[in-house]
């Protein structure tokens, strides 16, 4: 992963091929979550990122190990780019004891600490304040790290929202803020919702530099994601980035899409962040379809092991049902 | 024997502040007006002088998010103590802390405990109407993850600030709005520390046990010393602890007693009163010699008036009158 000091992308061959891979195991892995969902090995709401690929994985080229993530329940792509197991990420979704969060969160509530990766925030908005206040902590320790904040466009409609910008900008906290505007907040397009759709204009009320980005592109995704990160390390306070993006999927796999026509979606999937970079990579002689056919081929691996590893973990036994409400080693916690 | 001293409820609370800020560099202030005002009920007077305006932190009024950002701060290392001015306010905090300080140790599987103590300002009395006044406890005691402490005098104002910060879960603190002003004695420095577990026997009797916290505590005793005059010797347990409740203390007091009234200034509907007398007829039904009976506030938005105020919650008439229909006096 790179330190984020060096705020140009390298897109040698290398590189590039990194970027593909992991946009393409997100992709893979999502679609096997459809898979799986309709096996009824996963329940509960299921949020694919499939179609947003290239912002999870373009910015966290910009963090380094000691940044911290604050993600939203359409984490799974921003789990997988930090690097967490895939095995322990389809564990949580399965609900199995071997999960990132022991099953306790599904596919909303993904968390890891060895990775900083602080979920995972099913309440829209709701996670802003929790990364300002990391931010906050990591000023007043001086530690020379940044929180990066994932929502949707969604959220800018939430008090929390506008809290959270004046609350970071107001004292100069180390926030990366990633807009990821996909167009609708559930089944309500953004144009039906705000009276001023232009998102990063809100950064701008706060007194935050913010950028638009083309969030179906990954290496303008990484490179606006790099200046941002150089600049908040250089003690310059938050920055905002909107990046334009789209869910090829429903909201969720309960969502008949009934607010959006299919033209629209195939208008936006013929600019897909994996067959436009795939494409670009080919044209320009970086990489050869034997690279994509050998990056499918990885990528198919890793995923079946990490169904593999979700179907044989165990499941949390039902005595420990009340573990983990609170820390015990000072007290039980449950009213009994 | 130890040596006391007297202080103020408002007075212990600061000196909670300051030692906590001394003895350990993590612990901040934060919270509106809490700096250069001096706090709303004037309980951080001063403290931004001696510590500076980065620990004894001023916010905009943007309760959900300074909230938040204690939570995010105590994942971060800190152990934040986040003041908000009333509960009535921390209602606009309310996802702060229900979706998030307390669930995140559980969501996580346990990979992130949240130790923020946030404090508020609680209760009726000081004439200040529906928006200002309202005794809310029981909404935060409902639910898992959060721990609920209320102190009712000046030694547990003194004494509970440092043991919630070295909790590693979140706590809420309640600070009756009435008790600011009270005088109570101190153990001396170095002595003050106390447990949040366990409810304490604030007057021992044989008749009735009267259960009672926060701002209810005064009026229960008072109304007990009356009663004693009438020859009726009242047990007067205050909880301290709202959540998890101490059911020992409770119990071992109700089965010598075997009558049980509970003081509490919420109201009555689905209230902490309602949980007690539920517990004490699932563990101590037996023992009763009489219903368990409950003295609440009235179920009205705190009026204005200060008769309608004092009539709209609990006062020692109504607490005497409430013990000697557990006597059938």
């Amino acid at each position: 992963m790179a330190t984020g000091t060096d705020t140009r992308v390298h897109l040698v061959r290398e590189h590039a091929l990194e970027l593909l891979t992991q946009m393409i195991l997100i992709r893979r892995f999502e679609e096997k979550c459809a898979e799986l969902y309709s096996a009824e090995k996963i329940r509960g709401f299921l949020h694919l990122y499939i179609g947003e690929e290239a912002n999870a994985v373009g910015v966290m080229q910009a963090l380094g190990p000691d940044d911290a993530i604050v993600a939203t329940y359409r984490e799974h792509g921003h789990a997988l780019a930090r690097g967490l197991p895939p095995g322990e990420i389809m564990a949580e979704m399965y609900g199995k004891a071997s999960g990132s969060s022991r099953g306790r969160g599904g596919s909303m509530h993904i968390f890891d600490a060895r990775h900083r990766f602080y979920g995972g925030n099913a309440i829209v908005g709701g996670g802003l304040p929790l990364a300002v206040g990391l931010a906050l902590a990591d000023k007043m320790q001086s530690n020379n790290r940044v929180t990066c904040c994932f929502f949707g466009e969604g959220a800018a409609a939430e008090g929390e929202f506008h809290e959270s910008l004046n609350l970071a900008a107001l004292w100069n906290l180390p926030v990366l803020f990633i807009c990821e505007n996909n167009g609708y907040a559930m089944g309500t397009a953004l144009e039906r919702s705000e009276s001023n759709p232009d998102i990063s204009r809100h950064a701008e009320a706060y007194s935050i530099a913010s950028e638009d980005v083309d969030g179906m592109n990954v290496v303008d995704v990484e490179s606006a994601a790099r200046r941002a990160v150089a600049a908040i390390r250089a003690g310059g306070g938050p920055r905002f980035l909107e990046n334009k993006t789209y869910r090829f999927r429903a909201h969720s796999m309960f969502d008949a899409e009934l607010y959006r026509d299919k033209a629209e979606v195939e208008k936006w999937k013929k600019i897909g962040p994996v067959v436009r970079f795939t494409d670009w990579l080919v044209e320009s002689g970086m990489i050869h379809q034997a690279d994509i056919d050998s990056i499918e081929q990885d990528v198919e691996q890793i995923i079946d092991d990490a169904v593999s590893f979700a179907e044989q973990a165990p499941w949390e036994p039902v005595e420990d049902l009340t573990r983990d409400v609170m820390t015990p080693t000072t007290h039980d916690g449950a009213l009994s | 024997m130890t040596a006391t001293r007297t202080l103020t409820y408002r007075e212990a609370i600061r000196e909670a502040l300051r030692e906590a800020m001394q003895r350990d560099e993590r612990v901040f202030l934060m919270g509106e007006d809490v700096g250069r005002y001096g706090g709303a009920y004037a309980c951080s007077k001063g403290l931004i002088e001696e510590f500076g305006e980065a620990r004894i932190r001023d916010t905009p009024l943007s309760e959900s998010g300074f909230t938040g950002a204690g939570i995010g701060a105590a994942l971060g290392g800190m152990r934040p103590i986040v003041e908000i001015m009333t509960v009535n306010f921390s209602l606009l905090a309310l996802d702060q802390i229900v979706n998030t300080a307390a669930t995140l140790r559980h969501m996580s599987g346990g990979q992130f405990s949240v130790p923020v103590v946030i404090r508020m300002a609680t209760g009726a009395g000081r004439q200040l109407a529906a928006q200002h006044s309202h005794s809310l406890e029981c909404w935060f005691a409902h639910v898992p993850g959060l721990r609920v402490v209320a102190p009712a005098t000046v030694a547990d104002a003194r004494g509970m600030l440092w043991t919630a910060l070295q909790d590693p879960d979140p706590v809420i603190m309640f600070e009756h709005a009435t008790l600011y002003n009270d005088e109570g004695e101190v153990a001396s420095e170095g002595e003050v520390a106390c447990d949040l577990d366990k409810a304490a026997i604030r007057r021992a009797g044989k008749d009735v046990s009267l259960i009672t916290y926060s701002g209810s505590l005064k009026k229960t005793l008072d109304a007990a010393q009356r009663l004693s005059a009438e020859g009726v010797d009242c047990e007067v347990i205050d909880l301290r602890s709202l959540r998890p409740l101490d059911d020992a203390t409770i119990m071992s007091s109700v089965n010598k007693t075997t009558r049980a009234v509970i003081v509490d200034e919420g109201w009555r509907s689905g209230s902490l009163a309602g949980e007690i007398s539920a517990r004490i007829q699932e563990q101590a039904f037996y023992s009763l010699d009489a219903p368990v009976e409950r003295v609440c506030s009235v179920e009205v938005p705190i009026p204005y008036p200060s008769h309608l105020e004092m009539a709209a919650t609990p006062h020692a008439e109504g607490i005497m009158a409430a013990v000697r229909k557990t006597l059938r006096k």
